[in-house]
């Protein structure tokens, strides 16, 4: 863990993105205006921004360390699964199935007699792609849209609730039976797609009121008042102010979007073999829960471990960046 | 800091220069009320400022009072160009402010600035003090160059009163009148002839007021600044002003000087106003002779015919429901040179204790 004080150093202000840039650039140059500080960094002395803030004190925080090493283990595992299972999740000995573990296989096997530890393993660069890219598009594009209809209201706001109520209105396992069982390819990036397809309505609506809310607020009129444009205060003003909530919703979206992947998958639409999935082996494996726990304590935990440490990123995030809990 | 302007006497004696730096000509906002969602018809209108004038003139204090929903912050928004005015002009130096936009607009802007009611949420509470401070060079780059924008913060700091130490600070971590002078601040920032100032400190404690107010006749002295100090508080108000506006359901009814508002009141409704301020001395407070108004401030999208004060006035008689009184000096005052003879909008504009025109049954 770096010194607290090191947030002072300039590489470290001149380095974050956005909005902080423009006035840690005037502070580095105003520094040498003030003499006699010495080496010794004075809190007062050089203007800091919300996202510097926050980065510093994100760094200090158990939390967002833990769950941040937790999800580079896993986005490593899932780059480079031979690095741990050196092993084929494809390589199948029917004669152990559902056997317990054994030397060298230490979480046992599944009902076709496939190492369950290798296809964890393996498993885990298709969850998280489909959970990681489906959030990702379902909350740039609903926070977007949402940002978007919130802000400027009018018809376009009437346009984009109509046009999410449209999607809202589709269910999602029939959905994905007749959209999915068109789509030939074997990739992950159809699953993906829908489930962006069907999520982003959900973001908006939360992006939308939360940017209502943050829209109303004096502040804004002050920075029109000075003459700001639209992008300056969505991006300044706004942003800050109703990101919280689209971050909790985003978060916990994720982990069900890993699991609405397992349940495509179950029904023959989502990823289909020989892809290796968290979300196939969760669903054959609670049809045996009572023979063979092991195989789907494994996927499902490590289903699980995944989608706390994106919660617990989402929630440090949030709160780094409203001061008043500092 | 400079200013171009030379810093105007502040001593109460209307200021040398008469060229008006900001004249308001028959301003109006009306809000229309709708019905239907899909076919969309107008059922009627708030009116919610309707036919203002008045003219600020350089380094003056105008201020204007009037109940809560009479107009005033619709009036200040209107100024600030926030909302587009239904008709009437706002003219900065000659120039219709309300038919701008864009860059010109933006130039406008920087000569006329704002500080807000409630600090609470005029402030981004996302934001530190020195970005709040700072957002005005970052909007108009060419008043600070980048590297001198650090300093100019905490030289705006310094001004109003709070250690430039403050700049890393988070709006939260001040009070509502540490708040109140950041929001100065920012107004302050690119060097405005005018402020305007709706209800600037309202939402503060009487001691955290004075403070305040004697920061803002400060900065007007030192800066030359013009402002349009919006308030409920008549006493605030006299305290800051050399000429007071008072205001009534979207209309200006009684404009004069302090001492023609507050002494030489002819208008009934200011009339009314002032015999509600409190008295600090419980012994006067006997012989006070209170005009106490019934009913509510009629709603503004169902103004009364002729004069709108009528509904509520001790003096209302059958004419005033047909004929609707202009702002102007009053008759019987017209050729007198008395302190009553300053622009009010009644029909029986008399001062209280003096006989004329004031035999209305009081109500």
């Amino acid at each position: 863990m770096p010194e607290p004080s090191s947030a002072q150093n300039p590489g470290e202000a001149v380095g974050n993105a956005g909005a902080g840039g423009t006035m840690d650039l005037a502070a580095t140059e105003a520094e040498t205006l003030v003499p006699g500080r010495g080496g010794e960094p004075d809190p007062g002395d050089r203007p800091r921004s919300l996202w510097s803030d926050a980065w510093h004190d994100l760094r200090r925080n158990p939390v967002f360390v833990i769950s941040a090493l937790i999800i580079v283990f896993l986005v490593v595992i899932a780059i480079w699964p031979q690095s741990i299972a050196s092993g084929n999740p494809l390589a199948c000995d029917i004669n152990k199935s559902q056997d317990g573990p054994a030397p060298g296989h230490p979480f046992g096997y599944d009902t076709q007699g496939c190492d369950v530890y290798t296809r964890t393993v393996h498993g885990a660069r298709a969850s998280i792609t489909v959970g990681v890219c489906a959030t990702a598009g379902a909350a740039l594009l609903g926070g977007l849209l949402g940002a978007l209809a919130g802000f400027f209201g009018g018809w376009w706001d009437a346009l984009l609730s109509r046009i999410s109520d449209v999607f809202f209105g589709i269910p999602i396992i029939l959905g994905g039976l007749v959209f999915l069982s068109v789509v030939t390819s074997t990739t992950v990036w159809p699953v993906v797609g829908f489930i962006v397809l069907l999520g982003w309505p959900q973001i908006a609506r939360i992006a939308r009121g939360s940017v209502l809310t943050a829209k109303q607020n004096d502040y804004v009129l002050a920075a029109r008042a000075l003459g700001a444009g639209s992008t300056r205060i969505l991006l300044r003003h706004i942003l800050p102010n109703a990101v919280a909530p689209v971050i909790v919703v985003a978060t916990i979206a994720l982990g069900t979007y890993i699991s609405l992947e397992a349940t495509l998958s179950f029904l023959g639409v989502g990823l289909r073999p020989p892809t290796v999935s968290w979300g196939i082996d969760i669903s054959s494996a609670s049809t045996q829960i009572r023979d063979a726990p092991h195989m789907l304590l494994w996927p499902a935990g490590a289903l699980s471990v995944t989608v706390l440490a994106f919660i617990m990123l989402g929630d440090a995030v949030r709160d780094a960046l409203d001061p008043k809990l500092r | 800091m400079s200013h171009p302007t030379p810093a105007p006497q502040v001593d109460g004696s209307p200021p040398p220069s008469h060229e008006p730096v900001l004249e308001v000509r028959g301003l109006v906002k009306h809000f229309p009320l709708t019905q239907g969602i899909v076919f969309r018809r107008q059922i009627g209108a708030v009116k919610a400022v309707d036919g203002v004038d008045f003219r600020l003139h350089r380094g003056e204090t105008l201020g204007i009072v009037g109940e809560s929903g009479c107009g005033k912050s619709t009036v200040a928004r209107l100024l600030m160009n926030l909302e587009r005015p239904t008709a009437g002009q706002v003219l900065y130096k000659g120039e219709d402010i309300t038919r701008l936009s864009g860059r010109a607009l933006k130039a406008v802007r920087r000569n006329i600035q704002m500080v807000f009611q409630d600090p609470y949420t005029s402030l981004n509470p996302r934001m530190t003090v020195g970005d709040i401070i700072g957002e005005p060079f970052e909007i108009h780059p060419e008043v600070a160059p980048k590297g001198d924008r650090a300093r100019r913060v905490r030289e705006l700091l310094d001004v109003v009163g709070l250690s430039p130490e403050y700049i890393n600070r988070y709006p939260h971590q001040f009070s509502g009148g540490q708040r109140q002078r950041i929001g100065i601040a920012r107004g302050l920032a690119l060097n405005p002839e005018i402020i305007i100032c709706d209800e600037p400190v309202s939402a503060l404690d009487v001691s955290v007021q004075a403070q305040v107010i004697n920061l803002m006749e400060r900065l007007q002295a030192e800066f030359g600044l013009a402002y349009l100090f919006i308030a409920h508080d008549l006493s605030v108000v006299r305290h800051i002003s050399d000429r007071v506006a008072v205001m009534y359901l979207g209309r200006v009814v009684e404009l004069g000087d302090d001492r023609e508002i507050y002494e030489h009141a002819t208008h009934p409704y200011t009339q009314a106003l002032l015999s509600a301020v409190p008295v600090p001395d419980p012994a006067a407070r006997a012989d006070r002779d209170r005009i106490i108004l019934t009913g509510d401030v009629p709603s503004p999208a169902a103004v009364p015919s002729g004069c709108r004060f009528r509904t509520r006035c001790f003096k209302a008689r059958d004419r005033c429901a047909r004929e609707e009184p202009l702002l102007t000096v009053p008759e019987p005052f017209r050729d007198r040179s008395t302190p009553a003879g300053h622009p009010s909008a009644c029909l029986f504009a008399a001062e209280r204790g003096t006989g004329e025109g004031n035999g209305a049954s009081s109500t």
